[in-house]
């Protein structure tokens, strides 16, 4: 009871800080304004790769910064003397930047270019500033100095992992509001809110080896690898080259006598002068798929000022196709887990050396360096050199026998050895540590407290090789017990991994191993051999979870800092049951932020590795799923942001049905006319025109959408046998026949009619929307179910062009246009085909009808398909030929109870539902779905089926999809006997007449139903299906 | 007796540092008979395991779950639900479901997180519009919820929806079923598997079935990695992998296991209020309420039981997303995956008995059996105990394929289910 009171005065502090923040930030506006430009003063005076002669202001938080060319957000920020970046994502815990590069997890930030051009969760530590460059905290509100979202840190007590689970369910409809204040807490940065003007791009490229990372691995790699002679790519995510190597100490290593930068530069000009090789900066990774299938997402313009970039790509996405990869993506290092080591001005070790050496930026001026290895020695060394004071060195282990923990002696830094920071003090930055000595088993802290002041704290609890891409690509870890880490074992003989993501550490030995694994890899024997100095490093001790002298409970020792999880969420989890590694993480969220784990993951695992007393081995590792780093929808979907990548298909006709005002509609993926409107005229008058016209003198139709395939060989009766279910071997050369096409269950799946053209020649048509899941299913048939069948298919959709003249005077209309056909009813009768000549244009004239008139297909090579339809046109001029669409022909075929597949049917009724009986044939051995027909309840005789509908009151037109009852009941549920499925106002009947199928519907002629609309209930009556001329007079008028 | 969950408990367990939770389920090992055994330890398996003890009066009960429990579809699924279905028989199954939804929370004492932010079912071509009107006619008249919205309500309801005429497939209007909405996957299984447990029920995590014992046309038991457990009643509800358990019986099922893949992106401040689904360009987002986009994506073409997907898939998805949403395309895909799901002929699920005595399936949910979950598991539990069906799932019986009464729901369900 009395502790937990302690911890809430601890909260109250913080809020207490809050405040006092709040009024000194609002006393400090106009001082803010005034002072315009900070200084440089964390800035070294020299030293480091950025280009001091480009001097860069940007603005954070609406103050104005300036950096130098090659500086990060980060490093700009750090030189400024700024460490408060933002907030965390469920305690608002005032937070900083952490890392130096893509496993940054603190410090994100939007960056602001206009509504939309704004991009959120960017890292601080990877994106370049440059002249106008905006960026401002996210998460946090009003401002990431005085954060009312800090109150959560008071509830902090009450909000341990999964909470959520256990409470706001009462009362039990409130979730919604308790939803939305919970939304709007989460999140991080802000979606853009208008289009983005940005140009994304895609590349497909092929090289005998890709070499992932320009570290010293990836640069050895690729010296031993451009000796091949072939086509060699090298990546890198970051904008220049060396790996970790391009910011170690100067002085400490030297390659063939070269300082390590001078080493990377001759080896990149050296690659660079083979005419093989490709080398990509600002490169990443993304995805690692099957058969060394690589997605690579290049960044090209995000580091350019709005001038520089007009007209530029902003990112490319690269689709790799390697017959051999090479990884060399190199090692992350890892923090300490303790209490409260998460405030601004705690850093990994690895990211201060970098700002140190790199960017000539000093994290602070009294620094601590707590770590497990040697590595650490290395920026104590940096720092101390350049003058930054070095206050203590604070190091888990008994001793090193390294070579830089004795420098560091001789340098007269103090070395705590066996030693253990414990806490830490600071709001908004470290003031200081508090540190104990280790029991000689790790497990306890023994002794006194002391305290150190410092502004800067440097963690370094080891390296973790970066074994996600070995992973996506199916390669199996192993966990390497005396160094605590996942390393490669076993993967496709196509890849490597070299360097310290595999495991290897110690520049020589890195450079070593690359070079003789690269050469077994391309089957070489180059050998370069390198004069390498570097330190001896010593051994490496770990603890995944720190020491305290607090009860656990009123720690915070985060693991992951983004999600705000602490070892303490891990063992609740763990209490609670969720034991494995899986449920840990989706229970407290580990590992599931924006960095996807990659500072905090190995610690998770190993805190429960350590509570369940389960060896890391066969714990396990959470999946490491692609991509690597968030990866732009934009650059994934690449030109094609602006509108979806869909073909969009045109008749021969298209340019004349726009000139002359059609309006389209989409059908699969064409564009057909939908109707013809004269000025003013709505759709519905457009169409009753051009269905009266069709009726009464002549109409003319685009039919050119249809699907068409060709079918030859020897046995092409017996397939189109096979598969329609009517009889196809009598249908004599030059006749036409309707078919009907059947799914395995027996359901109508498509109709056309197909001609017979030779002894093994015929053209089929199809449905356009059906066309080419048609085709494919038939290949399937010939290829795997009929192989011994003689038949090749040829889709010849585009290859047509098919003007269908409808009405009664469509003969005569023909005949001005096809002069060499004999169109009498007796040599051309219906449903029968004839060779002819528009002109000199070779055509196939069919005789046959949709719409139930006298009706003529023309069908010519397609390129002729404008004029015919021209001709035609000017042909029918003295008969009023009028152009109708799909609508009028789809009220047309209703007229005349045509069905229309995949509207009177939905996969759900077969022929005999149609009553079409008629068409199946008994005779024959088999058809596809014939089986199904007789299954018991296909048999039924009260299904579904076709009827006709007329309203009572004959104005009345139906809803297409509007349900049918028999019994009105005064509300919901009622008992559904079918549905309408096609509905129009017949103008030739004037009517409204509708189809529909209906539960037992064959019986029911003449029966009043009823239709329940929302607002109103319509009385119906069942008719036959046909409405119009029931003998088929007009086909011959 | 289990500790109640509650905001006083929280307040309670901060003085103690929340060192004295009990554990929401045990991990036993199994004993060597059960009366009923289910095989598979995702949603639809534990809450047929909870109803068969709450409701059937069944104690003696194991959950054998291979891996770790909600680690296949339950945890890789896009989490929505809704029972706008077009068949009857759907219809029912479904708002049963989602009737059981509207409690869940507060019955398993365990914040599954529904939320009823509406799901919208949009149309984009005139045989869209056609289909789509026929399932709210058919809905309605079910007592189901469901709106019909032209393009000029979809833009108010949804106002980041691009409803510009001259996109490659323009929004002609949308469905809008208001109760319909989100969950969160994982807790569905917790929950399930903590009130199930208070209950008796054993849940046995790495357990992986090896065999099933027959004798005659009778169930004998089970071969696991743990041993052999006797049994003569064994619910199977496992998913992509069903195939692999029947045919361990030496039974067929009428289905196909395909990757279906689906992807986050980073968290952002709310933007999307709803859950919008579209079928002709397949594309479906809705927000986490950690402040992702869940975006749906498309199965693999081919049967496969990997739970990973091909990049060419996302690309098509993320490319109809930008279009209905070209505010997103600066936004970052933070994680994709994928989980491998059981496709029935007709895209409905089977909820049986089989022609072999006391060993009953649940699959066949394909690409959407997240969101009957608790429905599933009531009626589940139901058909096991009793050993014939609810009347609510008699319709989902396997000899459907034999006779053909099928439930062809491929009109409402296509992919995006």
């Amino acid at each position: 009871m009395k502790d937990g009171t302690m911890s809430m005065d601890v909260d109250v502090g913080l809020i207490w800080l809050e405040t006092h923040q709040m009024i000194k930030f609002t006393s400090s506006i106009k001082w803010e304004k005034s002072q315009k430009i900070m200084s440089n003063k964390f800035r070294l005076s020299s030293g480091g790769q950025i280009n001091r002669t480009e001097r860069i202001s940007f603005k954070f938080n609406g103050k104005t910064f300036y950096g130098f060319k090659g500086d990060t957000l980060a490093s700009a920020l750090l030189a400024n003397g700024v460490h408060l970046i933002g907030r965390s994502f469920k305690y608002h815990r005032p937070r900083g930047i952490f890392s130096s590069g893509a496993e940054e997890t603190n410090a994100l930030v939007q960056v602001i270019k206009d509504k939309g051009k704004t991009d959120p969760n960017i890292r601080a530590t990877q994106i370049e500033i440059f002249e106008g460059f905006n960026a401002e905290s996210q998460n946090c509100w009003p401002t990431v100095n005085f954060d009312l979202g800090a109150i959560n840190n008071l509830f902090s007590p009450i909000i341990p992992a999964g909470f959520y689970y256990k409470t706001f369910m009462w009362p039990a409809n409130l979730w919604g509001g308790y939803e939305h204040f919970i939304r709007k807490a989460a999140g991080l940065g802000k979606s853009p809110t208008e289009n983005d003007p940005d140009i994304y791009d895609h590349k497909y490229y092929h090289c005998d080896v890709l070499i992932v990372g320009s570290g010293p691995a990836g640069l050895s790699a690729a010296k031993v690898a451009v000796k091949t002679g072939k086509k060699i790519l090298l990546v890198d995510e970051r904008p220049s080259f060396g790996g970790n190597l391009a910011f170690a100490d100067e002085e400490l290593s030297k390659i063939n006598d070269l300082k390590p930068s001078e080493w990377i530069e001759e080896t990149c000009t050296e690659l660079q002068n083979n005419k093989n090789i490709k080398i990509l900066n600002r490169t990443s990774v993304a995805a690692y798929h099957n058969y060394n299938y690589l997605i690579m997402m290049q960044n090209l313009s995000d580091h350019l000022s709005e001038k520089e970039k007009k007209g530029k790509i902003r990112q490319r996405l690269w689709k790799v196709r390697a017959k051999k990869v090479i990884l060399a993506t190199g090692s992350i290092e890892r923090p300490m887990v303790f209490d409260c080591n998460d405030r601004p001005g705690i850093m990994l070790s690895s990211a201060v050396r970098k700002y140190i050496n790199y960017y000539g930026v000093k994290c602070g001026n009294n620094v601590v360096i707590f770590t497990s290895n040697d590595d650490a020695y290395e920026t104590a060394i940096s720092l101390h050199n350049k003058g930054v004071k070095i206050e203590a060195i604070v190091d888990i282990r008994e001793q090193s026998s390294g070579d830089l923990p004795k420098k560091c002696n001789e340098l007269g830094i103090k070395i705590l050895w066996k030693n253990t920071i414990i806490y830490t003090e600071g709001y908004k930055k470290i003031n200081n540590v508090h540190v104990m000595k280790l029991s000689n088993n790790n497990s306890c802290i023994i002794g006194n407290k002391f305290k150190i002041n410092c502004d800067l704290l440097c963690v370094s609890g080891g390296y973790t090789p970066a074994v996600h891409l070995f992973t996506q690509s199916g390669g199996k870890l192993t966990f390497n017990e005396g160094k605590y880490y996942f390393q490669p074992k076993t993967t496709s003989p196509n890849q490597i991994s070299v360097g310290s993501c595999n495991g290897t550490f110690g520049l020589k030995k890195i450079i070593e191993e690359t070079q003789t694994k690269t050469n077994e890899f391309l089957n070489l024997n180059h050998n370069d051999q390198s004069n390498i100095t570097e330190s001896k490093s010593g051994n490496f001790e770990n603890i995944w979870l720190l020491p305290s002298d607090k009860v656990s409970g009123k720690t915070k020792p985060f693991v992951d800092y983004q999600n705000d999880t602490t070892a303490n969420d891990i063992k609740l989890a763990l209490r609670e049951g969720y034991k494995s590694i899986e449920h840990v993480k989706r229970y407290t969220t580990t590992g599931m932020a924006t960095d996807q784990g990659k500072i905090g993951n190995m610690h998770a695992l190993g805190i429960v590795s350590e509570i369940t007393n389960t060896k890391m081995g066969e714990l396990g590792t959470t999946t490491f799923r692609p991509p690597y780093t968030p990866l732009t929808f934009g650059a994934v979907v690449g030109r094609n942001v602006k509108q979806f990548f869909d073909i969009v298909r045109k008749t021969p006709i298209h340019e004349w049905h726009e000139k002359n005002g059609a309006k389209f509609e989409d059908v699969g993926q064409w564009k057909r006319a939908w109707y013809y409107p004269n000025k003013n005229e709505t759709m519905y008058e457009a169409v009753q025109r051009e269905s009266k016209a069709a009726r009464n003198g002549a109409g003319i139709l685009d039919a050119s959408t249809l699907g068409k395939i060709d079918i030859q060989g020897s046995d092409a009766s017996e397939f189109l046998n096979r598969v329609y279910t009517n009889a196809w071997s009598k249908l004599a050369i030059g006749k036409c026949r309707y078919g009907l096409m059947l799914n395995d269950d027996g359901m109508v799946y498509d109709d056309g009619v197909t001609t017979r053209l030779g002894d093994n020649h015929y053209i089929m048509t199809t449905t356009t929307g059906g066309a080419a899941s048609v085709m494919s299913k038939l290949e399937d048939f010939l290829q795997t179910e009929w192989p011994e069948l003689n038949v090749y298919l040829t889709s010849v959709t585009d290859h047509f062009a098919t003007v269908s003249v409808c009405g009664s005077h469509s003969k005569k209309i023909l005949e001005k246009v096809v002069k060499n056909i004999n169109f009498s009813n007796q040599n051309f009768p219906h449903m029968s085909f004839k060779e002819g000549l528009v002109d000199k244009i070779k055509c196939r004239v069919m005789r046959i009808s949709f719409t139930g008139e006298l009706s003529y297909e023309i069908n010519v090579q397609s390129n002729y398909g404008q004029v015919v339809w021209e001709k035609c046109m000017e042909a029918g001029k003295e008969f009023k030929i009028t152009p109708y669409g799909t609508e009028a022909m789809h009220l047309l075929r209703a007229e005349k109870g045509f069905i229309i597949a995949g509207q009177e049917t939905d996969g759900t009724i077969t022929p005999v539902d149609l009553q079409m009986d008629w068409i199946i044939s008994k005779k024959k051995y088999d058809f596809i779905g014939k089986r199904s027909l007789y299954r018991s309840d296909t048999m039924r005789e009260n299904r579904k089926q076709l009827v006709g509908l007329l309203t009572n009151d004959p104005k009345e037109i139906l809803e297409e999809g509007a349900q049918i009852v028999e019994e009105v009941k005064s509300k919901p549920p009622m008992d559904m006997i079918g549905h309408v499925t096609s509905s129009y106002y017949s103008p030739n009947l004037n009517k409204s007449i509708a189809l529909a199928v209906v539960k037992n519907g064959k019986k029911l002629k003449g029966k009043k139903l009823f239709v329940p609309m929302s607002d109103k209930t319509i009385e119906v009556t069942v008719s036959d299906t046909v409405f119009l001329d029931k003998e088929g007079d007009r086909l011959n008028a | 007796m289990r500790n109640k969950y509650s905001i006083f408990s929280l307040i309670k367990n901060s003085f103690t540092y929340h060192e004295n939770w009990q554990r929401a389920w045990k991990d036993p090992e199994p004993k060597s008979f059960y009366d009923v055994v289910i095989v598979g330890g995702g949603g639809h398996g534990l809450a047929t395991a909870y109803y068969l003890a709450k409701e059937h009066n069944l104690i003696n009960i194991a959950v054998v779950e291979k891996g770790w429990i909600g680690g296949g579809n339950t945890g890789r699924n896009t989490t929505i639900i809704r029972s706008n279905y077009l068949w009857d028989a759907s219809a029912g199954l479904y708002d049963h479901a989602l009737k059981i939804w509207e409690n869940l929370s507060q019955e398993l004492n365990y914040n599954v997180m529904f939320s009823q932010r509406g799901v919208m079912n949009l149309a984009h071509n005139q045989h869209d519009v056609r289909e789509l009107k026929r399932r709210t006619h058919a809905n309605r008249l079910n007592g189901i919820d469901c709106l019909w919205l032209d393009t000029k309500q979809v833009k108010e309801f949804c106002p980041i929806i691009n409803c510009s005429p001259n996109i490659r497939y323009p929004v002609m209007g949308s469905t809008l079923q208001k109760r319909a909405g989100t969950a969160r996957h994982d807790a569905v299984a917790w929950g399930y598997a903590r009130a199930a447990d208070s209950m008796g029920v054993d849940i046995i995590q790495n357990c992986e079935v090896k065999g099933i014992k027959r004798k005659g046309d009778s169930i004998e038991g089970l071969e696991t990695t743990k041993g052999f457990i006797k049994t003569s009643k064994i619910g199977v509800a496992a998913a992509g992998h069903s195939s692999v358990i029947a045919n361990m019986a030496g039974l067929k099922l009428p289905i196909e296991s395909k990757p279906l893949q689906a992807l986050v992106s980073e968290p952002i401040k709310p933007i999307i209020d709803t859950v919008v689904m579209s079928n002709a360009v397949h594309a479906y987002v809705s927000q986490s309420d950690k402040g992702e986009l869940v975006i749906g994506a498309g199965t693999d073409a081919y049967i496969s039981y990997t739970q990973k997907g091909t990049h060419e898939i996302v690309e098509g998805t993320l490319n109809a997303i930008l279009e209905l949403y070209p505010i997103f395309s600066r936004l970052r895909m933070l994680r994709q995956w994928g989980g491998v799901v059981d496709i029935c002929p007709d895209a409905s699920p089977i909820i049986s008995k089989t022609s072999i005595k006391g060993l009953y399936f649940n699959c066949g949910w394909g690409t959407g059996g997240f969101k009957a979950t608790p429905g599933s598991g009531h009626l589940f539990a139901h058909t096991i105990a009793k050993n014939e069906p609810h009347g609510l799932n008699a319709a989902f019986n396997i000899n459907r394929f034999v006779s053909g009464d099928l439930v062809d729901e491929h009109g409402a369900a296509a992919v995006a289910h």
